[in-house]
């Protein structure tokens, strides 16, 4: 019969079908394997199990005081005490999430005076945080996009890009990007690969303050990797996760991305505020689309939608609620600024620190790159031996790529720090 | 030429336009019986009293910060919701092989659930496990399944139309029929669209077909507590099943019964054979969230495990056997404690209220009349809208309306399905501006004392007007 045709089609098609014997005393989930922890998030659980007084966790990027302690910003406290105020409802947000915040949003990436703001050919949706909007994005991708299902990420790029495109459905390829020799960018090695990527493929780029190496191609660079991708016909997925971070100004830092749009690139752009306002449990982001027209935004955005339903509905209402008093509200917007410039700076200053302590312990080695290397990480060079010197003899806890967090150091550490690192490379 | 050029406008999400199109009406009497969210009496939404104590909390608590939850979630909030799910003398928590994944909502919850079961469930990326959904069901259910990368979404015989009630035979005959190992989705109480569940004798037959069959269980409960006003009587389907031994997920939603509809706090309890089993499949459950969401939304989280995890909140939200009445003894030590505790450190609060911070209470003057007996903020829902079916009923008994209108107050929860057609729905919404879905659905929250005469008539005429 048909039944037991599709049911002899189904034994076949998968290895573990269980006799009926073997149900009543094995469980459905016998096959699942033990899951690898996650190498970045990994990294805070073992810090946690570490009982050294002096251990440091330069694992993930969340930013720290100079006490070592989570930084709650004050227009941050400042914002959420007028939302209290308010007393507003818990109604179900948009799929595509808060209308002010996601018009804010744009208008901090893009400047408010852009023209494609100004002409509606673009959409922006509310998404949870930087991985929300790189997850909607690949969807998107996979779903509509007609070229090539590769997407091209710089080498090194964040861990967690790889599984989000694979999971979407996308594959995975590679450009030249960090020059070990020089802990410092591939400019040759970048444009020469870009050369060679099939048009119509995807091409990702960290808009500012590369996560793992520090490394941003300078303004002229830029220049000429935007004339070389538009001659591949590429399309640009911007991702920009520092935006104030980097150089400690948002539209320094917002440079890349409206220069690639200037030119013509309808690029699709994911922003977090996870950092630059610490709202990173809060889960506040956005995805950008750059199309030829309003209608064509339009279309896009109802199958944003579509996408976004089935996933998680809508989009959680306070940390953009938070955002958005924050970019709409003057005097706490200039205050979000120099708090922003704050934390940049201190970063700048750990950099230098950390050079200066490296030097004072006798280190020979060039150490450069940690001052040259822009935004919350430092891509030390260190080896994944070295660096497991570094946990196991000092309780300094960083990822396996060598990369620490900068916002993990302070006054109070710098010293140890460079102890431990000149211990293990000298 | 863009690369976009050839994306085709999508259809909007039905429940979402039946809003938007009420909104543009500009008729006085105009009612909206759509979209899925509690009303007051005034047709507005209701933040829970114990909500917006525990927001106040949180906002004027220092210590808090906004830093990543783990990738799972708030630990005291997941190991709360599946205590609310199984009960607190759970053995199956007890044993240790429970455990929670902190999702956005609901829907968060069924679609991290999904994609596990679409890598890891009957062989490794078996997207041709059929998946059953009750006919008729949420509408989404499928659209999560099927982005889940499931190829093979079926229905099951759920509603029948011509009595107004369970197709009882129909779905005990899908369930014999379905392939071994098919999953399906069930709704753990207050059937959406229908509102109309089994009895626990109907569960039970369900539950013995499935445990032979090898079927596997993912319950939907988005409204425990909400249905008939008790945690316990909601969730009876999920512990029956869970004491048969089934291996089980249940993707639970706080929208509701909090109220906390915008800040997307679900949890996807998973119910194992035993911890090692649960151990592995979390850490699965990680790899899948990572990529989607990274970790989860700290807000609503916090207040739900605030009020789960501390008993005087978890009063203000929920008394079991309904209602705590006060003694005289209760009612003049409330009042005293407003007005003759020596509080220590009276401040203003963000609202100008004064407010104690070492016994963290807000001063307000003695209420002339104190309540009587209290009532959680669940059951305060749960009864309005039980006051709403009930009265629907009598008035449309009243008018004469042709048909039984029985199963208006058999049906249970947020929904009834009322048998309207699609052409007398449409008489509904273009001729009398009640706006309802084309399946018959009504949200019983949109109903009011102020407009429950109007929706009776309007009913009225529909049915008689319209064949």
């Amino acid at each position: 019969s048909f039944l037991s045709t599709l049911t002899q089609t189904m034994k076949g098609s998968h290895p573990h079908h269980y006799s009926p014997a073997l149900f009543l005393y094995s469980s459905w989930w016998g096959g699942v394997q033990m899951g690898p922890p996650d190498p970045i998030l990994g990294v805070t659980e073992a810090f946690k199990r570490d009982t050294n007084p002096k251990k440091m966790n330069l694992g993930v990027g969340a930013y720290r005081d100079d006490q070592g302690k989570p930084f709650v910003l004050s227009c941050v406290r400042k914002a959420e005490a007028l939302i209290a105020a308010k007393q507003l409802d818990k109604e179900y947000l948009p799929i595509g999430g808060l209308g002010e915040f996601t018009k804010a949003c744009a208008q901090l990436a893009l400047g408010a005076d852009n023209e494609v703001l100004k002409s509606g050919r673009s959409i922006t949706v509310q998404t949870i945080s930087g991985t929300g909007s790189l997850r909607i994005g690949a969807n998107f991708l996979s779903r509509f996009h007609g070229g090539p299902r590769d997407v091209y990420l710089p080498k090194p790029s964040w861990g967690n890009h790889t599984p989000i495109f694979r999971d979407a459905g996308m594959q995975l390829k590679a450009y030249r990007y960090y020059d070990p020799s020089t802990c410092g960018f591939d400019f040759k090695g970048a444009l020469d690969d870009i050369s060679k990527i099939p048009e119509q493929s995807v091409i990702l780029l960290h808009a500012c303050a590369h996560n793992p190496t520090g490394v941003d191609p300078k303004p002229e660079q830029w220049k000429e990797i935007a004339d070389l991708v538009k001659k591949r016909n590429l399309l640009v997925f911007f991702d920009m996760a520092y935006q104030g971070f980097a150089s400690g100004d948002i539209d320094r830092d917002a440079w890349s991305v409206r220069y690639f749009i200037e030119q013509g690139h309808n690029i699709v752009l994911s922003q977090s505020f996870a950092k630059n306002m610490g709202l990173y449990g809060e889960r506040v982001g956005g995805f950008t689309v750059v199309c030829n027209d309003a209608d064509e935004a339009k279309r896009v955005e109802s199958q944003l939608k579509i996408l976004i339903r089935p996933i998680y509905s809508n989009p959680p209402m306070n940390g953009a609620r938070i955002a958005t008093t924050i970019l709409n509200t003057p005097d706490l917007r200039s205050l979000w600024l120099e708090e922003v410039h704050g934390m940049a700076n201190r970063i700048i200053k750990m950099r230098e620190q950390l050079v200066a302590g490296l030097k004072k312990e006798g280190s020979t080695h060039n150490w450069q790159h940690v001052i040259d290397q822009i935004g919350m990480f430092c891509f030390t060079g260190l080896k994944p031996e070295q660096v497991e010197r570094l946990t196991k003899e000092f309780s300094v806890y960083m990822t396996k790529d060598g990369r620490i967090s900068m916002a993990g150091v302070s006054s109070g550490n710098v010293g140890y720090l460079a102890h431990g690192i000149h211990a293990v490379t000298k | 030429m863009s690369i976009f050029s050839d994306v085709p406008q999508a259809p909007p999400v039905a429940v979402f336009k039946l809003t938007a199109d009420f909104r543009e009406d500009s008729h006085p009497q105009k009612v909206n019986l759509g979209v899925g969210a509690y009303r007051t009496d005034d047709s507005q939404p209701w933040v829970l009293p114990v909500v917006k104590k525990v927001e106040r909390l949180i906002v004027e608590d220092d210590s808090l910060n906004h830093e990543y939850l783990p990738i799972l979630g708030l630990p005291e909030f997941r190991s709360a919701s599946s205590k609310v799910a199984l009960g607190d003398d759970s053995p199956a928590i007890k044993e240790n092989r429970v455990g929670g994944v902190q999702a956005l909502g609901g829907t968060g919850a069924l679609r991290i659930g999904a994609e596990f079961l679409r890598r890891w469930y009957n062989g490794t990326n078996n997207t041709a496990t059929p998946v059953y959904v009750s006919a008729p069901t949420w509408e989404n259910h499928n659209a999560v399944f099927a982005d889940a990368g499931f190829k093979d979404i079926r229905p099951y015989h759920y509603w029948d139309a011509a009595k107004r009630g369970l197709d009882l035979a129909g779905l005990l005959d899908d369930l014999e029929k379905a392939p071994e190992h098919s999953i399906f989705v069930l709704h753990a109480c207050a059937h959406n669209p229908t509102g109309t569940d089994p009895t626990q004798e109907e569960w039970k037959k369900i539950a013995e077909i499935m445990k032979r069959r090898k079927l596997f269980v993912f319950f939907d409960s988005a409204y425990q507590g909400f249905a008939s006003g008790s945690l316990e009587k909601d969730a009876w389907a999920i512990r029956f099943f869970v004491s048969e031994g089934f291996e089980l997920f249940v993707a639970q939603s706080f929208s509701k019964n909090f109220g906390l509809y915008n800040e997307r706090v679900g949890n996807l309890t998973v119910v194992a054979q035993d911890n090692e089993n649960l151990t592995r499949i979390l850490s699965q459950m990680e790899k899948i969230v990572r990529t989607t969401w990274s970790n989860p939304p700290s807000q609503g989280a916090r207040i739900v495990s605030k009020t789960l995890n501390c008993p005087e909140l978890f009063a203000e939200w929920y008394v079991p056997n309904g209602h705590m009445p006060l003694t005289s003894a209760d009612i003049i030590a409330e009042c005293l404690t407003d007005y003759f505790h020596f509080h220590m450190n009276v401040q203003n609060s963000v609202f100008g209220e004064k407010y104690c911070s070492c016994c963290r209470i807000y001063l307000s003057f003695i209420s002339l009349s104190p309540p009587l007996c209290r009532k959680g903020n669940v059951k305060t829902m749960a009864d309005r809208v039980l006051l709403m079916r009930d009265q629907l009923k009598s008035k449309l008994q009243a008018l004469g309306t042709p048909g039984t209108w029985d199963h208006i107050t058999q049906q249970i929860g947020m929904f009834s399905f009322t048998g309207l057609n699609p052409k007398q729905v449409e008489y509904m919404i273009k001729e009398k501006h009640v706006y309802l879905m084309a399946s018959g659905r009504i949200n019983m929250c949109g109903l009011t004392t102020k407009n429950i005469d109007y929706v009776a008539q309007s009913i009225h005429e529909a049915v008689t007007k319209v064949q």
